[in-house]
């Protein structure tokens, strides 16, 4: 009766300007959110690694798990058949470090949950309950300086090994990390811009107003993207394993929970990239084509509608990963470094420039805000878009190894080779 | 001697990564959603089909009362490469011959076929059969009374229409 009564004062609908919840309530709250995001995140993680053998399989015309409980069970047999192994210590391993780098790879992925808004505002009885679980004014400077803060678990599991391919796993996931973490931050600048701040719950606003950004910073998105793939080592740009080139790379003398570790910290990190991708390109919990849900009254009905619709635009860039990752095979190391620097980078630069002119002409013509403000961002884009197909579709930057060159680069690989023959016949 | 760079000009539509990724991309969805493209046999539950001529372990057909159609030619035994059947051959009162001791060490064998092929009395067969397993090395020599007992189907040597192979 009691909870029959509590569930019927949860779901009236409320005061839009209810007040949020404080004192022993908002800890209250605060804990259960902690303890509900969590445990979703974790199940789901595991169901990840279900998916990922699914699409995996069907992709390949096989069934995938399907014993285990008709394999749904599977993820549980996997996880208890990793707590039976046995934990390996290698010789020669740098023992606090080898057991610290599973954890500190697991752990950002996971902390930058905390600032992700996954639902609209929640009224109840006790007030206004935010659906993040701490809703921090800098979140999008925080999700920046916690994320790559993931490259020192991987790069210190390949140093403390003491094993030559997990230290040259280690070494390519620096330079890739590093490398991509610098257009990544570069993609994201014009949506704050945009935004006009860094909290993550202004980002969705101004979605929810101003088109999503996907329309309005299409370019960007795809430059996230692409360094979100590279982020979280995901094929093409799984150098650190490259498991044909290095065994199994930064983890292959890792064994049992440690290695599982290294294995959730990599769903997780694609949990928080798609959900990222969803935040800040997708409106995040914005559902689309509605305008109610940003202004409210707000209701819990509304407040499931929209996790329900942000968990599934997170699954949609989940699907996307595993589809690329069994779609497209590994990029050379040389096509990565140039793909990054040599295009990314400035592509993402030259972007922020471009943005940054066509708001500065908005202001200055006077156009309100609203669907024109999209509709020229979004034809903007389109033009941009196909000059970098036509760009790309040259296959220089990104080419396979019978692919056209630069006839410069020819001369000067002609350079290189007529100079060692002749030191080489001066040597004779 | 200088080492010459070749250069090889290719249209684009070969050496574009996107339209290659693309293309990649729309097959693996296609065989994604091709539930009926399956390829995997679900083992225990599903057998793909073995062939007529399947060599496997032997099989021993016996005569109506029972009895293994052997008569201790020692055919077999001297034709087998493998060396892997043991033969001790013993006469009952009436003068007819029959296997005392007929073993195959099935670890030895190497399914050639040869003792169907010779056995004058179409007695011993390799069986159209590849479920073995045992607890031991000894399970797998098989005695007289094992491959009797023995009741998957033989092999055809060969094709009953085509005897001579033509």
């Amino acid at each position: 009766m009691i909870v029959t009564h509590g569930i019927s004062a949860l779901l009236q609908a409320a005061d839009p300007n209810l007040p949020p919840v404080s004192g022993m309530a908002f800890f209250l709250f605060t804990a259960v959110k902690m303890i509900i995001i969590f445990t979703v995140y974790m199940v789901g993680v595991a169901l990840l690694t279900l998916a990922e053998r699914k699409i995996s399989a069907w992709i390949q015309d096989r069934h995938g798990p399907n014993r285990v409980g008709k394999g749904w069970l599977q993820p549980a047999a996997d996880g208890l058949k990793n707590f039976m192994k046995e934990e390996t210590m290698p010789a020669g391993v740098n023992k606090p470090l080898f057991v610290l780098a599973p954890i500190l790879s697991f752990i950002p992925a996971l902390t930058a949950w905390c600032v992700i808004p996954f639902g609209a505002p929640m009224p109840t009885r006790w007030g206004r309950i935010d659906l993040v679980v701490a809703d921090l004014p800098v979140g999008f400077l925080f999700i920046l300086a916690i994320t790559s803060l993931g490259v020192y678990g991987i790069v210190l599991a390949g140093w403390s090994s003491n094993n030559k391919y997990a230290l040259l796993g280690g070494l390519r996931s620096s330079a890739q990390m590093v490398s991509y973490e610098i257009s990544m931050g570069m993609s994201t600048i014009p949506i704050l811009l945009l935004a006009g701040n860094v909290s993550l719950n202004s980002i969705i606003n101004q979605q929810a107003w101003g088109g999503w950004n996907v329309i309005n910073l299409t370019v960007a998105f795809f430059i996230f993207m692409v360094a979100a793939f590279a982020e979280t080592n995901r094929l093409p740009f799984d150098l650190p394993e490259a498991e044909s080139e290095l065994i199994a790379g930064y983890h292959t003398e890792y064994s049992a929970m440690k290695f599982s570790l290294f294995f959730i910290a990599e769903y997780a990190g694609m949990v928080t990239a798609s959900a990222l991708m969803a935040t800040l390109f997708f409106g995040g919990w914005d559902v689309p084509f509605t305008a109610h849900d940003n202004i409210g009254p707000y209701s819990v009905w509304l407040s499931l509608l929209s996790i329900g619709i942000f968990l599934a635009k997170i699954l949609f860039f989940l699907f996307l990963f595993m589809w690329v990752r069994w779609t497209l095979p590994r990029f050379r190391y040389d096509q990565l470094m140039s793909l990054g620097w040599k295009f990314m980078l400035p592509l993402a630069l030259a972007y922020i420039v471009l943005i940054a002119a066509v708001m500065l002409g908005l202001s200055a013509s006077g156009i309100p805000e609203g669907a024109l403000h999209t509709a020229i961002y979004g034809s903007v884009n389109i033009v941009v878009v196909i000059v970098l197909f036509a760009i790309l579709d040259r296959g220089r930057i990104i080419s396979p190894a019978y692919g056209r060159m630069n006839p410069r680069e020819v001369e000067r690989m002609r350079e290189v080779t007529r100079r060692a023959t002749m030191a080489a016949e001066a040597g004779r | 001697m200088a080492i010459s760079v070749k250069v090889v000009e290719r249209p684009i539509e070969d050496v574009s990564y996107i339209r290659a990724a693309l293309k990649g991309m729309a097959l693996t969805v296609k065989h994604l959603f091709d539930v009926n493209g399956r390829v995997t046999v679900q083992y225990p539950e599903e057998k793909s089909p073995i062939s007529p001529r399947w060599r496997g372990t032997h099989r021993m057909l016996t005569t109506e009362t029972g009895k293994a159609r052997c008569v201790a030619c020692g055919l077999c035994p001297t034709v087998c490469p493998a060396n892997c059947i043991k033969l001790v051959p013993g006469e009952d009162e009436e003068g007819n011959r029959y296997p005392l001791v007929f073993e195959i060490d099935e670890f030895r064998c190497i399914f050639c076929g040869y003792c169907q092929e010779v056995c004058p009395e179409e007695a011993i067969h390799v069986g159209r059969h590849y479920e073995n397993s045992e607890y031991s090395r000894d399970g797998f020599v098989y005695d007289l009374q094992r491959l009797m007992d023995q009741t998957h189907p033989v092999c055809e040597m060969w094709d009953p229409e085509d005897p001579k192979g033509e």
